[in-house]
């Protein structure tokens, strides 16, 4: 369950990015955050995993107040988050199998279980032939499917994506929607910040829409716009 | 199949910055190393000197053995000596052969006959030096007097003044080093930023994101303490013989024991060189470690 209370953002440039939100996500949600370039959509993301602190407010996360965890404490919490961007955010230095183990490794599992995971995992997300390649050997859409699996190899209870299709097209657009939308199924919690209005209409779900910083419409099977 | 990238590899992906962060590391070793050579040396040659008869009184063959009693009683009553002791021209000999037994040549030409009896006095203070030093030269029969304050106090003039240069000259160099390390351990950390990113933002510890520079700063030191302890072994080898025909007649000298081991800077054994390792080596992990928590201090703010 995770819980806005009353946040409000301001950028220390004097940037009103978020003005007094309350809202709620159950567990298992898919929740849809749209609206305009600067309308606080990342803002929100990022104060979900504490890159940013709220200027008032709180966020709850299971009963847990994260603005009052202590610095060296976000780490841990951060492992339970999974995080896709739309600049995938891959480590260009490292395989497709490596970016994806390199969580399992900070969490100290030993290799054995990080290779078995690792296999796991790109068989879900279907890059299995191409867990030896670099970045840059990835077509786009290969490159988010590692950055997915990245995302969920640690057992994360929420994902957060930022325009996670804001670079692909239509078709692998579809693709990856369609991963998210299977480990949703299986219980993780993915909030979704996205421009691209078919897939928020054919999804038919949990629409938030934010205008200058505020909820102007939060419904259920909702549809873009 | 492992997720990290070596170290070693990113050393050799910018091979020229690491090896001017290890030369620097290892001049300022080598430097340090050999002013510490330095200093131990001649503090132990001066206060084996300080310990030794300060005042040495060479007779006349003619000198007799009574005469030369009762000069020593005479100087016994002054209560300004400590220790007087004769050296007769057999035990003369006997010093002799021990000093320069590696050298048969000269061995065969000299006899007892040919070195003079002598007395070896230690005064009580160093002050009364001057005082017994006119005493023995009024003396019928003395021959010479060696007067070994003035070897100590030259010794302990340049001494201080090698102590003085060396320590400004190896802050100079710790200075300098530690600004390479920072430069270059800093220059490692900026381009490899939004690594540090991604790894904030997947759970990394903070001691796994650091743990990388840590390493590369103590690679850097060690590398450096390696090179710095392998020359200063090498130079100690080259210079011991000369050092050999420089301090002949100086005994042993102990640095210090630790119950079954003897620690001796001359000549050097293998426990001196020990210790110089073990300091270089700390000394090198020390300023490798010093230089990437700066860095990491000043570039990477959490």
């Amino acid at each position: 369950m995770i819980r806005f209370v009353g946040i409000s953002k301001t950028y220390p440039s004097g940037n009103i990015a978020l003005k007094d939100i309350n809202l709620s996500i159950a567990d298992g949600e898919f929740v849809f955050l749209i609206g305009s370039s600067g309308a606080g959509k990342t803002t929100l993301l990022r104060l979900l995993d504490r890159e940013l602190a709220p200027t008032s407010g709180h966020v709850y996360i299971d009963d847990v107040n994260i603005s009052s965890l202590s610095k060296n404490r976000v780490y841990e919490f951060r492992r339970k988050m999974g995080f896709v961007f739309q600049d995938f955010k891959l480590l260009s230095d490292r395989t497709a199998a490596e970016n994806i183990g390199v969580v399992l490794e900070i969490m100290g599992r030993n290799r054995g279980e990080i290779e078995k995971k690792v296999k796991e995992t790109l068989q879900f997300v279907g890059l299995t032939d191409k867990m030896d390649y670099f970045p840059v050997q990835l077509s786009l859409g290969e490159q988010q499917r590692v950055a997915i699996a990245r995302a969920i190899i640690g057992g994360a209870k929420i994902l957060l994506t930022d325009e996670p299709t804001g670079n692909l097209d239509p078709k692998t657009s579809w693709e990856i929607l369609k991963i998210i939308s299977d480990i949703n199924k299986s219980g993780t919690t993915v909030i979704m910040a996205t421009h691209n209005a078919d897939i928020v209409n054919s999804m038919r779900k949990r629409v938030i829409t934010l205008k200058k910083g505020e909820v102007i419409k939060d419904e259920k099977k909702s549809r873009y716009g | 199949m492992t997720s990290s990238v070596s170290f070693f590899k990113r050393i050799r992906r910018t091979p020229y910055q690491a090896l001017a962060a290890i030369f620097m590391i290892f001049v300022t070793l080598l430097v340090t190393g050999v002013f510490i050579v330095l200093a131990l040396g001649s503090s132990s040659l001066i206060s084996y000197f300080e310990s030794k008869p300060q005042l040495t009184v060479f007779f006349k063959d003619e000198k007799d053995k009574e005469s030369i009693d009762s000069l020593t009683q005479k100087l016994k009553n002054t209560q300004k000596v400590s220790t007087v002791q004769f050296i007769s021209k057999e035990q003369a000999l006997e010093v002799y052969k021990e000093q320069n037994k590696n050298d048969p040549l000269l061995l065969e030409m000299v006899t007892a006959e040919i070195l003079p009896a002598s007395l070896e006095i230690s005064a009580t203070s160093p002050e009364y030096l001057s005082e017994l030093n006119d005493m023995v030269k009024k003396e019928p029969g003395v021959d010479d007097v060696v007067f070994q304050k003035d070897v100590v106090d030259t010794l302990i003039t340049w001494t201080t003044i090698l102590r003085k240069v060396g320590i400004v000259f190896i802050i100079f160099l710790l200075v300098a080093t530690l600004f390479i390390l920072l430069t270059t351990i800093g220059m490692k950390i900026a381009l490899r930023k939004e690594e540090i990113e991604v790894l904030n933002l997947i759970g990394a510890s903070n001691w796994y994101i650091r743990k990388p520079f840590i390493k590369e700063g103590l690679v850097y030191g060690l590398g450096g303490s390696i090179g710095a302890s392998l020359v200063i072994t090498l130079f100690l080898l080259y210079f011991e013989p000369f050092a050999q025909s420089f301090l002949r007649g100086i005994p042993d000298l102990t640095l210090f024991k630790l119950n079954e081991v003897t620690v001796s800077i001359w000549p050097p054994n293998m426990y001196f060189y020990i210790l110089i390792w073990a300091v270089i080596m700390i000394s090198g992990m020390v300023i490798g470690l010093l230089g990437s928590s700066i860095a990491l201090s000043r570039y990477l703010k959490d």
